[in-house]
């Protein structure tokens, strides 16, 4: 089951320039940015992975461009996982917002963005969610010292 | 409140032009779990609610950096805790398949009645909770009895009560120990007395209907669209579950059926979870009959840690010893995503390793984070006072959802 969808969309990703490859049972295609969204788009209508699953970042400090924004999709009808994968810098960390597709896309945006500083450009609510207001920084960038601490209530003496 | 202490949290609104604002928690005697909701009423009912976690957050994935991959399964204990030894697998499932391990078999049918265990004690904590919540204290107690029995036999197996550290890279931290398996019978005969009791007093009491019943509805279309899964999901209706549709362990070999819901509302919520668990009774029953002689470690010495008595008299296994605790496995570099059914719902690990001994990155997607993302579509509409069974029937767990 898992194969035939997988068949299809190469040939469809194939036919847009992109190149799809198989890894441990999951789809995994890059994408630039901009085709970000068209592309899940696609995704979702055509091949029914109807399900956000995921959206993470991945920090590498010594990578131009440094992050790589990752999200897993699972269909529930063919019961397959794509893994979409995309590029920013440090200057401009903006993505599409997938929450005009997914409203599961709200609460994980929120979360990759208060922890890389990805924006997601059509969210319109990028507080924070895990960290509090105020909070500097994004922790789980490489250059954020894990011993830092900025509590929000000062420490008893 | 002390003006000099700043609001942790921006509420999405802070003034009403119809009712008024109350806030509920982040410490709230009549919740469970470390959670602020931001509501504004109209009357009684709710018209708009801004659901808030994170006070519970303890930077897991900035930590999972600076370990070992063998280091990380106590603090992946840590997540779900109601159900330890479901992380522990799904984590170590994660590693495993990402430096091509296949486990014994008799490790994969173990790691299997294990989760099945598991999740009756979790499905245990989250009905009784949520009846003690709508007052039901006498089947609370009847629900706790049978986790505490749960809980000890389990502690008899691995040592602890709730953090198991039991899974490890490539099998298991040991086998059962002598008549783990007779005590394992006489706790699943004490289930059927316990929850037929459960049954008895909650299903057809009418208030518990009327607090359940109609309240808390989602549909399956916004489920899916706002990443419901797990028992949230099959209430609605949609048969998904990772044990079928996506064959992990020891699940292929098995018989069981998947229980859903009519309406998605509280009662079928609470009802799904009644049935999952006579599902993992059953399958309990077949796996004990089953279970496969042999080792439950694989013998892999990039991984698993070399016998004592070798260690002891030759070089070749102390050095080994040596070079897997202080750096720990090697684990080639990738990344990989996989998934288990855990009883809140999908749990899954998205890991990036860059070749060394510490991973690059651990991403955890936890059910409960995802679940309170979609919460207030469960809230809205009803009730003040229905916020409490709804969130109960959602069983959201802080050390998971806020990692």
């Amino acid at each position: 089951m898992t194969a035939g969808v997988f068949d299809a969309l190469t040939e469809r990703l194939a036919a847009e320039g992109r190149q799809p490859r198989l890894s441990h049972g999951i789809l995994v295609v890059d994408v630039p940015r901009e085709a970000l969204l068209a592309t899940v788009a696609t995704l979702k209508s055509d091949f029914q992975f109807d399900m956000f699953l995921d959206v993470t970042a991945v920090d590498w400090p010594d990578r131009e461009p440094r992050f790589d924004v990752v999200y897993h999709f699972y269909s529930t009808q063919h019961f397959a996982r794509v893994r979409v994968k995309t590029q920013v810098g440090v200057t401009d960390p903006a993505v599409d917002s997938l929450t005009g597709l997914f409203g599961a896309a709200r609460f994980m945006e929120r979360e990759c963005h208060e922890m890389y500083g990805i924006a997601f450009r059509g969210n319109d609510d990028l507080r924070p969610i895990l960290l509090y207001e105020g909070f500097e920084g994004h922790p789980l960038r490489k250059d954020y010292p894990k011993t830092r601490e900025q509590p929000l209530v000062p420490y008893r003496k | 409140m002390d003006a000099a202490l700043p609001n942790p949290i921006r509420p999405a609104f802070a003034t009403s032009e119809r009712g008024m604002i109350v806030n509920i928690g982040p410490s709230h005697p009549a919740t469970h779990g470390t959670i602020q909701i931001v509501t504004e009423l109209e009357g009684e009912r709710v018209v708009r609610a801004d659901v808030h976690c994170g006070y519970l957050h303890r930077g897991f994935e900035k930590e999972c950096e600076s370990h070992t991959w063998h280091n990380l399964i106590p603090y992946v204990d840590r997540l779900n805790y109601c159900s330890g030894l479901s992380n522990n697998f799904a984590y170590c499932e994660a590693v495993e398949t990402l430096m091509g391990i296949e486990i014994t078999p008799r490790c994969r049918y173990l790691r299997t009645l294990l989760l099945e265990y598991s999740r009756i004690a979790d499905h245990l904590t989250s009905v009784g909770a949520a009846f003690m919540e709508l007052g039901a204290m006498t089947a609370f107690l009847y629900m706790m009895t049978l986790r505490d029995y749960i809980y000890e036999h389990l502690a008899n197996l691995t040592g602890a009560r709730l953090t198991y550290s039991y899974g490890r890279i490539g099998g298991l931290a040991k086998d059962l120990p002598d008549g783990w398996l007779e005590r394992l019978d006489e706790i699943l005969v004490q289930y059927d007395d316990f929850v037929g009791r459960c049954h008895k007093l909650m299903d057809r009491n009418r208030i518990f209907i009327d607090r359940m019943r109609d309240v808390g509805t989602i549909t399956a279309e916004q489920a899916v669209n706002w990443g419901f899964t797990g028992p949230i999901l099959r209430s609605t209706g949609v048969p998904r579950d990772l044990r079928r549709d996506t064959p992990y362990l020891a699940y292929p070999e098995l018989d069981f059926d998947i229980p859903v819901g009519i309406k998605g509302d509280n009662y079928d919520r609470y009802f799904v979870r009644m049935r999952e668990m006579d599902e993992s009774v059953h399958m309990i029953r077949q796996l004990m009959d089953r279970l496969p002689p042999g080792p439950v470690t694989v013998d892999d010495r990039r991984c698993v840690l070399p016998d004592k008595q070798l260690v002891y008299s030759e070089i070749e296994s102390l050095i080994n010893h040596f070079k897997l605790i202080i750096d720990g496995p090697q684990v080639p570099a990738g990344e990989v995503y996989t998934a288990q059914e855990s009883p809140n719902g999908e749990l899954g690990f998205y890991l990036v390793s860059s070749g060394a001994g510490v991973p690059w990155k651990v991403h955890v997607r936890a059910p409960s984070f995802v679940h309170m993302g979609g919460m207030h579509l469960m809230l809205e509409g009803n009730q003040l006072a229905d916020i409490i069974p709804s969130f109960g029937s959602v069983n959201m767990v802080g050390g998971e959802c806020d990692r």
